[in-house]
């Protein structure tokens, strides 16, 4: 009987024949904690009478929700994660490195056939390099820095087989949203997700990450990709780590496979409180929207800024709505400043801020106000998700999010893509 | 190990935003502080109500969203005794293990807003003693009742030093 991929790299990483609903202990590439859940690790490494951490070239910290701080209760959590970083030699990527979710394959944390865990619940980005990426919580992510290992169930998956292109002007976000929509939000729970077809592999890494990314969105535990061409030459850009690719076998058993021709798919919008309720963009459009932000782990790549900028160029944002730009890295932000597309969105109106997660957690830079109606490319649109349980957050790809700041309401990117 | 408490009925994919929001997570370390925030985007009185011991009950998908640990220590700290779901999100669920919050999943919809609950962990029950009916649980695997047994995953790693499933 064949393997997926799941199976077969938590098989490599247990040293034991893994199959669907096993238990297994395996052995971790790389960790990963952020600014929201590092400190209870820490406190966790402290009481569990952790003494040093199995590898620290294995093991990074990453301050990027909530940075740079502005509370003072924040900033000493800060403290403590950067008093850790230099006692146990940790790495440790501080305010304006970028997201997490972009800073662990950017800086060549992740290859194909690797076992990586985050304390965040996006890890599951990396799923798009072909590595076994999930996210955790902080106990978890103590256990992992002390040991270098992790229990984990081995889960089924649900293979997803996308043919057809995306039309102009619809993108991977788009895509991912449709299939969250269809899937429903715990449709894949427990599950690992396999995305396959010529439709993804049309797709560019950074438009591939998107949807892994939002693999969580519908419960799944990992959202996997094989690696292709693609995915050698990024990872080859980026990284100096050995790596295998990880094919599934033809005769895999999967808990179900779902087969969808994207030729035909319009601009989704997931509606307010829950990222499952997804329309087209015709049955949204024309809802008047105060706040617009473009970036986060999910789609504040280069591409992404490329596209928002293609849309605004040599226009401006409505006087009744504020863009809010925020690179999802450093490096990002470099590269967008180096191909004029800063200086082309914050001509269009957007204030840019720090390289992060951006107002997308609700813990500072932007948070709406009372009936506001936010559409941003972010992948959650929970209440209070930004800080504030009154406001409204659309979530769409972002020239969609682009083409709404111009019109100060929900608008179609395709009327502006050309 | 026997829970007593009163059901605090909740619906469907309850997240971890609204278990705990993030606007306060960020904010500290304090479990106590946090736990007084359980549940307020849904409702905003709900830690005023608690009684030591109450139950969330909810329905599907239950946790689900982030990462974040706060929120089952913020559930275990407002002393509530257990979550009673018809499913949990992954990610939570991993985390109510390590941090030593009991889950059970039955179906809920045997479960009425105040009803009053008897929980036998150790048999897999959920004794609704408002409506005199026992309500079935889906047993959990043995390797996870172990970490719960050993007080959740700190503990657990300081008696066997790494992980221990046999
Ligand atoms: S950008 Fe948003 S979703 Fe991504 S890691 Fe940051 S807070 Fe989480």
């Amino acid at each position: 009987m064949g393997k997926t991929i799941a199976e077969k790299i938590l098989s490599m990483k247990s040293g034991v024949d893994a199959r669907a609903n096993d238990i297994v202990i395996a052995d971790l590439d790389f960790v990963m904690g952020q600014d929201g859940t590092s400190p209870l690790a820490i406190q966790a490494f402290i009481e569990m009478g952790g003494l040093r951490v199995f590898d620290p070239r294995r093991v990074a910290m990453v301050i990027d929700h909530s940075a740079p701080s502005p509370l003072e209760g924040v900033s000493a959590l800060h403290k403590k994660m950067r008093d850790f970083a230099d006692r146990y030699d940790v790495m440790l990527y501080d305010i304006g490195e970028g997201v997490c979710h972009q800073l662990v394959p950017e800086k060549g944390h992740v290859a194909p056939g690797t076992l990586v865990i985050g304390a965040d619940s996006h890890t599951c980005t990396y799923g798009a390099l072909n590595a076994f990426a999930t996210g955790v919580g902080s106990t978890d992510l103590a256990a992992g820095m002390i040991s270098g290992k992790l229990w984990f169930k081995v889960p089924e998956t649900i293979k997803f087989v996308l043919h057809g292109e995306l039309p102009p002007g619809v993108f991977s976000k788009d895509l991912i949203l449709y299939l969250i929509g269809d899937v429903t939000a715990d449709g894949a729970t427990y599950m690992a997700a396999e995305y396959v077809g010529e439709a993804i592999k049309a797709l560019s890494m950074e438009a591939r990450f998107t949807i892994s990314n939002m693999a969580i969105e519908m419960g799944a535990k990992v959202g996997l990709m094989e690696a292709d061409e693609k995915t050698e030459a990024w990872v080859r850009e980026h990284s100096s780590l050995p790596y295998k690719p990880v094919f599934a076998d033809p005769d895999a058993v999967y808990a179900e496979v779902r087969e969808y021709d994207v030729s035909k798919l319009e601009p989704q919008v997931a509606k307010p409180h829950t990222v499952d309720n997804v329309s087209p963009i015709g049955e949204v459009a024309g809802i008047e929207v105060q706040q617009c932000v473009i970036g986060t782990c999910t789609n504040g790549r280069l591409e992404d800024l490329r596209i928002a900028a293609k849309i605004l160029e040599g226009k401006k944002i409505h006087p009744r709505t504020r863009l809010i730009v925020a690179p999802a890295s450093r490096q990002v932000f470099l590269d967008a400043i180096r191909e004029g597309i800063i200086s082309t969105l914050v001509e269009a109106g957007a204030a840019i801020v720090t390289p992060g997660c951006g107002p997308c957690v609700g813990t500072h830079n932007g948070v709406p106000s009372d009936g506001e109606n936010v559409i941003a490319t972010s992948n959650r649109n929970f209440k209070g998700r930004m800080g504030n349980n009154k406001a409204f957050i659309y979530l769409g790809s972002p020239a969609t999010v682009a083409a709404s700041a111009i019109a100060g309401k929900i608008s179609d990117p395709r009327e502006y893509w050309r | 190990m026997n829970l007593r408490g009163k059901a605090h009925k909740f619906g469907d994919d309850v997240n971890t935003d609204y278990i705990i929001s993030g606007r306060y997570k960020f904010k500290t370390l304090d479990m106590k502080e946090l736990a007084k925030h359980v549940m307020e985007d849904l409702d905003p009185e709900f830690y005023s109500k608690l009684n030591k011991g109450d139950f969330i009950v909810a329905g599907k998908n239950f946790g689900c969203g982030s990462s974040r640990e706060q929120a089952p220590l913020a559930i275990i700290h407002a002393d509530i005794s257990a979550v009673i779901a018809k499913s949990f999100a992954r990610i939570f669920y991993r985390n109510a293990i390590n941090t030593g919050l009991p889950l059970l999943e039955c179906d809920t919809d045997l479960i009425n807003p105040g009803d009053e609950l008897e929980v036998d962990l150790g048999k897999g029950i959920v004794r609704n003693l408002t409506q005199n009916t026992d309500i079935q649980v889906k047993p959990l695997p043995p390797f996870m009742l172990k970490i719960l047994s050993d007080g959740g995953l700190v503990e657990h790693f300081k008696k066997h030093g790494t992980f221990n499933l046999e």
